[in-house]
């Protein structure tokens, strides 16, 4: 099944809500995806080259101090590190290949989960509200964000097959569905040389996108390209640093529902996973249609 | 007028469950003719299977399969609601004064399905002998293998509309986007007129029965054709 939340927040007195406003939200839609969630949030770092970076470690007890020391000792980058149990948070103006490298080589259990100037991971196994409690989704403070609530039919259940799935920078993807065409579409991105991490469909579609965008096209045009390409079932909620965008395939089976009023917008797979937001009653509801590009800017 | 008994049940204070099991076991026995849900707030299968002669108003969105195998109730919501409002209904009547979501009236045998709003896709589908209206437009693939009972779309219809129809009819009074495999277009027969008339008169729609168009199974699938080379 799954179930798929993202939240957009207009005036920016309110973007300190978003984490109360989103959490029940995904505790609601546990019920769609009881095996692992995931949330990503958007908030500017700020102007300057400093980045964002969210790290995962499966590791019991991971020393996250250390990597902080190791990393500042071995990069002669400034970093500043924060950790809440499997998740470490790093700014850093360090450029993301050479911090995927130095990763690779001093601490290989550590999973790059996100990189770019405004977005953040979280993701892990359990049940949605369990890991929203985990990582203090409540507390969290942003623009705009994607989440996801995963019943696994198609692949592991791991941290790293949780969704929200990312590519590039800036960039992440939640997905309701299933692909039956994944493989080929990824053979042909690894002749071009994408990389990927798992084997999971969703982690096809976000490459593509990804790869469509660093050739050049907007994502409006790399989806127009993914509704041709992506044979199979999908609601799709992406988010870039400036944007949420929602797109049901052609036989739209994955369900969908925006809701939206002057604060913001909101978009679940169930209409009773928004039933808790202000000003709901008056809310503007509609039902996505099939293969229609729904897009909403900061 | 005689003044309805009117009980009150708030879904923020007892669980879908305990809704249904009153209006199962509770009604009839403390009789009230009337029943009002408040905060439905989407949640699924709110006054299902429901047997007894009641009204019930839910005052707000509803989720999935409001309404399903309704047989005596006549059951307005006010708001929308999502997949498969009145699914399987024997009997009675369900209205949404909103819009539903995919699937609404899907495998009705009876009563009358009345959606102010627009239905999303399949409306209708599988429908075994209820009547739907719909005020707005209905979705892609609606009316998917309909056996019996008639779909009367006030607006437009998506793609797809009647693919391998069976026995029921549908009327659409705007544009059909396509038609599915052995759907046709046929004349309005006097019959027809009168079937759209009676309808639109029992949801009180404001529109004209000879603004309609009449689709019906082309019936060339009813039988297995060698020759036709699987291309429908």
């Amino acid at each position: 099944m799954c179930g798929i939340i993202g939240l957009l927040i207009k005036p920016e007195s309110k973007r300190s809500r978003l984490g109360e406003w989103v959490t029940p939200m995904m505790d609601c839609m546990g019920d769609r995806g009881p095996d692992s969630a995931g949330l990503a949030v958007f908030s500017p770092v700020g102007d300057g080259p400093l980045r964002r970076f969210s790290l995962f470690c499966g590791q019991p007890g991971f020393d996250w101090t250390e990597l902080g020391k190791a990393f500042e000792r071995d990069t002669a980058s400034e970093g500043n590190l924060s950790a809440i149990e499997n998740h470490g948070r790093l700014v850093s103006p360090i450029a993301p290949e050479s911090l995927e490298e130095w990763l690779s080589r001093e601490f290989p259990s550590v999973h790059l989960l996100s990189t770019g100037r405004s977005i953040e991971v979280y993701k892990d196994q359990g049940h949605p509200a369990e890991i929203a409690e985990r990582y203090g989704f409540a507390g969290l403070a942003a623009s705009h964000c994607v989440g996801h609530t995963r019943m696994a039919t198609e692949s592991a259940v791991s941290p790293a097959h949780a969704h929200p799935f990312t590519a590039g920078e800036d960039f992440c993807l939640v997905h309701n569905g299933s692909l039956s065409n994944p493989w080929s579409l990824r053979r042909r991105l690894e002749k071009r040389g994408v990389d990927f991490e798992t084997d999971n469909d969703t982690e096809a579609a976000c490459r593509f996108l990804e790869w469509r965008m660093r050739e050049g096209e907007s994502l409006e045009d790399a989806l127009k390209a993914a509704f041709i390409e992506l044979d199979g079932f999908y609601t799709l909620l992406m988010a870039t640093a400036g944007k949420l965008v929602l797109v049901r395939d052609a036989f739209a089976c994955k369900p969908a529902v925006v809701a939206e009023t002057e604060d913001y917008v909101a978009v679940s797979s169930e209409f009773r996973s928004l039933a808790h937001l202000p000003g709901i009653r008056s809310a503007e509801l509609f039902e996505p249609v099939p293969e229609e590009i729904y897009s909403w800017s900061l | 007028m005689e003044s309805l008994e009117l009980e009150s049940i708030d879904l923020q204070k007892l669980s879908v469950r305990q809704l249904n099991h009153y209006l199962h076991h509770e009604i009839g026995t403390t009789s009230p003719s009337r029943v009002e849900i408040l905060n439905p707030n989407g949640l699924h299968n709110i006054a299902v299977g429901l047997d007894a002669p009641v009204r019930v108003d839910v005052r707000g969105h509803g989720g999935y399969f409001l309404g399903g195998m309704n047989r005596q109730a006549r059951i307005v919501v006010h708001g929308n609601v999502g997949w498969s409002v009145a699914e399987n209904m024997m009997s009675g009547e369900v209205q949404v004064k909103g819009f539903a979501s995919q699937c609404a009236g899907a495998s009705a045998h009876g009563g009358l399905l009345f959606i102010e709003g627009s239905a999303s896709s399949r409306c209708g589908i599988s429908l075994k002998g209820g009547d739907i209206v719909v005020g707005g437009h209905v979705g892609h693939m609606s009316a998917f293998m309909a056996q019996a009972g008639h779909l009367v779309v006030c607006g437009d219809a998506g793609a797809g509309l009647g693919d391998s129809l069976y026995e029921a009819v549908i009327y659409v009074r705007g544009k059909i986007h396509s038609l599915g495999a052995d759907a046709r277009e046929e004349p309005m027969a006097e019959e027809d007129y009168a079937t759209v008339g009676q309808l639109l008169s029992r949801t009180g729609l404001d529109c004209s029965p000879r603004e309609f168009k009449r689709v019906a199974s082309a019936k060339t699938l009813y039988h297995w054709n060698v020759d036709a080379d699987q291309e429908y």
